[in-house]
């Protein structure tokens, strides 16, 4: 079987929540939309405060090249322009929307039939994308119209379906797949068309059989579509190691997988470019799983953006007594909440709440040089080195030790017998290095 | 006896010919440097610390020698004292500079800032600023951590364990202003040490609403500007609801210590009030 060559790592996959139906959560009395739901500058606003909007009307437009449009997800009054406190205390703009009614934008297919047929052009296709604001949904957010303009010197030939769904808890991917997988085929056949491909590859992993089955069987009379059974393993979902486990091509240190004539993009864009293309309907709703070991109904929910994290967390039973820690996304590579009275936004995935058993970090130890770092990272690096370095804060050296490949999986992390928080420094000395490649880039 | 010859003479041509390339290696490429900088190095404190903006003594003191005017070098390490031999030296005027110290701008102990998380990550102020807001509700206030008390090279600020802020000692700080560029919040910052070290300042960097800042912490600056009204010399300035006093402008008069309605406002090396007196009368 299929997978990623050097590294990785195997966590418990608790993943609480399969073959649970994804529920829709209600639509609340006011939502609240953050204006920088993606890499890059945040939109800005479109409207004005007592405007009346619609579902799936644009309030915020893309600032400069890096950024993407935001559309309202319910319909109603526009009550204020402001700030909002973020899931870790920051502020950062939204638009907030009083809901009257659910009033649809004309245009946007609302029966629930399912549409074979595009069409439109390459270029079309990717407009209409770059409208409807759809990024990256698998957690970086990456506007997805940017993904499918390379740069002209590389020759796409094979578009990658992530559906490796490897963080342990989450399966909102996963029962999508079932649930909406002639939508996600329709979906790759017009990505295939705006990349002008004639290969695509899904790569889900052997934990979701019947996902693959599934996908398998819709897929019989397509030979264009392949769907890959990939050796669970953690992090298969990186973006090079997805490549790496599907085609054998090595996306070389800084370089884009474009420089190896493949794109990736996550099964729940695809799914988002469907509606996009096909519904004329931008991106406003997310798919989210809701677990944690003490939850009494762990979940997966369909989400319109804006609406709270706490009321879907309703839906799944209400905060358990004992939880120690909120994290936001899965648990290798998401980040702890202050509070779960965040809206949903394009960067949501996962809500997780631990009890203190699992939550608690242990007491760091000194690094014994075991080595088991080195063994562990998947993009062949020495955490334990690039730790230490940026500890100290000797950014060339660690700038010389390729840290800026680091995809801050935190397998070193996981596997660390002495508890060190490696990626904690990774992390910072990576960012650190960044900036610097950055100004010198600008002088 | 040939060979003990022969090698004689080959090992000194060889010793002759590298003697000669030496020398002529060091006539062509001399770096003539200027004497005076060996001397200026000598009279820096060699701290090598970068408070004067340059990279270490040696470069500052090739500066000192080299620029025509000292006007915007000073080594705030050896301050005045420093700055005039090395000018009577050189034969040039350095302006004299008043002493500086570093300020800590933040007060929110535990007691009037109220945690609302626990932090359990690296213990490092730059890393929990990326991460969130930190402890207490406040986005502004000291995470107290230490990154300031590691980067000290004079051992002169330290964290307060009670408070959990960091307090400077004020006969070893140098204001070098290493632990500005540590904080990641911008909360210390270098001001006059002022007449027989005594200052006023505003010890809050929050620019949250009143209300809003008031809630995460009790000692928060809230904007209300009665400080600037009470001032008579317009030393007092407030953008974004943060109170600012201008060091080269307050005369340290305390009228806006007592109208601050949060005691953000504190004074430094200032006589405690004769209460203690009047006890002695009584």
């Amino acid at each position: 079987m299929k997978t990623f060559k050097i590294g990785g790592i195997h966590p418990q996959e608790n993943k609480l929540s399969t073959s649970m139906r994804i529920e829709n959560v209600p639509i609340p009395e006011q939502v609240i939309i953050p204006l920088d739901q993606h890499i890059g500058a945040p939109s800005t606003p479109f409207v004005e405060v007592g405007d009346k909007v619609k579902v799936g009307q644009l309030i915020g437009k893309a600032t400069g090249f890096m950024s993407a449009n935001t559309h309202s997800s319910v319909s109603g009054t526009v009550s204020r322009i402001d700030t909002y406190i973020d899931s870790f205390g920051y502020k950062k703009p939204a638009i907030y929307i009083n809901v009257e009614g659910d009033e649809w934008l004309e245009g946007i297919d609302t029966s629930n039939k399912l549409l074979y047929n595009c069409t439109l052009s390459s270029k079309e296709i990717i407009q209409k994308i770059n409208d409807a604001g759809i990024v990256g949904l698998g957690g970086a957010c990456f506007p997805t119209h940017i993904k499918l303009c390379p740069p002209s010197n590389c020759k796409i030939d094979t578009l990658i379906i992530n559906a490796v769904e490897c963080e342990p808890y989450l399966t909102h991917n996963h029962q999508l797949m079932i649930e909406k997988g002639e939508e996600i085929i329709v979906g790759v056949n017009i990505l295939m068309k705006a990349l002008e491909v004639e290969k695509a590859i899904i790569g889900i992993e052997e934990n979701k059989a019947n996902a693959i089955e599934y996908l398998k069987k819709i897929t019989l009379s397509n030979k264009n579509i392949e769907v890959v059974t990939l050796k669970t393993k953690y992090p298969q979902g990186g973006e090079k190691q997805l490549i790496q486990a599907c085609t054998n091509r090595e996306v070389k240190s800084g370089a884009l997988p474009a420089s190896v004539g493949v794109v990736v993009q996550n099964v729940a864009t695809v799914y988002a470019v469907y509606e996009a293309v096909q519904l004329n309907k931008p991106l406003i709703e997310v798919f989210v799983t809701i677990s944690g070991p003490e939850l009494l109904h762990p979940g997966n929910f369909k989400m319109r953006i804006g609406t709270l994290l706490s009321d879907a967390l309703k839906m799944a039973g209400g905060m358990p007594e004992n939880t120690k820690k909120i994290i936001g996304g899965g648990p290798m590579m998401g980040r702890a909440f202050l509070t779960t009275d965040i809206p949903a936004t394009k960067r949501s995935s996962g809500l997780l709440l631990l009890p203190e058993k699992q939550a608690k970090r242990l007491e760091p130890s000194t690094c014994i040089r075991c080595g088991k770092c080195v063994y562990a990272c998947p993009m062949g690096l020495e955490p334990f080195l690039l730790g230490r370095l940026s500890e100290l804060q000797i950014w060339d050296k660690l700038e010389e030790s390729h840290v800026t490949d680091c995809i801050e999986c935190g397998s070193c992390m996981f596997t660390c017998p002495s508890h060190r928080p490696i990626l904690d420094y990774v992390r910072m000395g990576k960012s650190e290095v960044m900036s610097i490649i950055i100004s010198r880039a600008t002088k | 006896m040939n060979s003990i010859i022969l090698s004689l003479i080959v090992l000194g041509c060889i010793g002759l010919i590298s003697a000669l390339i030496l020398y002529y290696v060091l006539a062509k490429f001399k770096v003539d440097e200027n004497p005076y900088i060996d001397e200026v190095e000598a009279l820096l404190p060699g701290a090598n610390c970068g408070g004067c903006g340059f990279a270490g003594c040696r470069n500052f003191a090739e500066k000192c020698v080299s620029s025509e005017s000292m006007d915007s070098l000073f080594c705030p390490v050896g301050k005045d004292e420093t700055m005039q031999s090395i000018a009577q030296l050189l034969g040039k005027s350095a302006p004299t500079e008043e002493p500086k110290i570093a300020v800590v701008r933040c007060q929110g102990s535990c007691d009037v800032r109220p945690r609302t998380n626990i932090y359990d990550g690296v213990t490092s102020c730059k890393i929990a600023n990326t991460l969130y807001i930190g402890e207490s509700g406040c986005p502004n206030g000291c995470l107290g951590y230490g990154d300031c008390e590691f980067s000290c090279p004079f051992d002169s600020i330290h964290i307060d364990i009670k408070t959990n802020l960091p307090v400077v000692d004020e006969d070893l700080c140098t204001a070098c202003g290493k632990c500005v560029v540590a904080c990641p919040r911008d909360i210390i910052q270098i001001r006059r040490k002022g007449p027989k070290n005594r200052r006023i300042y505003v010890s809050c960097i929050n620019q949250e609403k009143g209300g809003i800042a008031r809630k995460s912490c009790e000692v928060a600056c809230i904007g209300c500007s009665k400080c600037l009204k009470e001032c008579a010399f317009e030393a007092i300035t407030i953008t974004n609801n943060l109170a600012y006093i201008d060091d080269s402008k307050c005369r340290l008069c305390k009228k806006c210590v007592d109208v601050c309605p949060t005691k953000a406002i504190i004074t430094a090396n200032f006589p405690i009030k004769q209460v203690k007196q009047e006890d002695e009368n009584v």
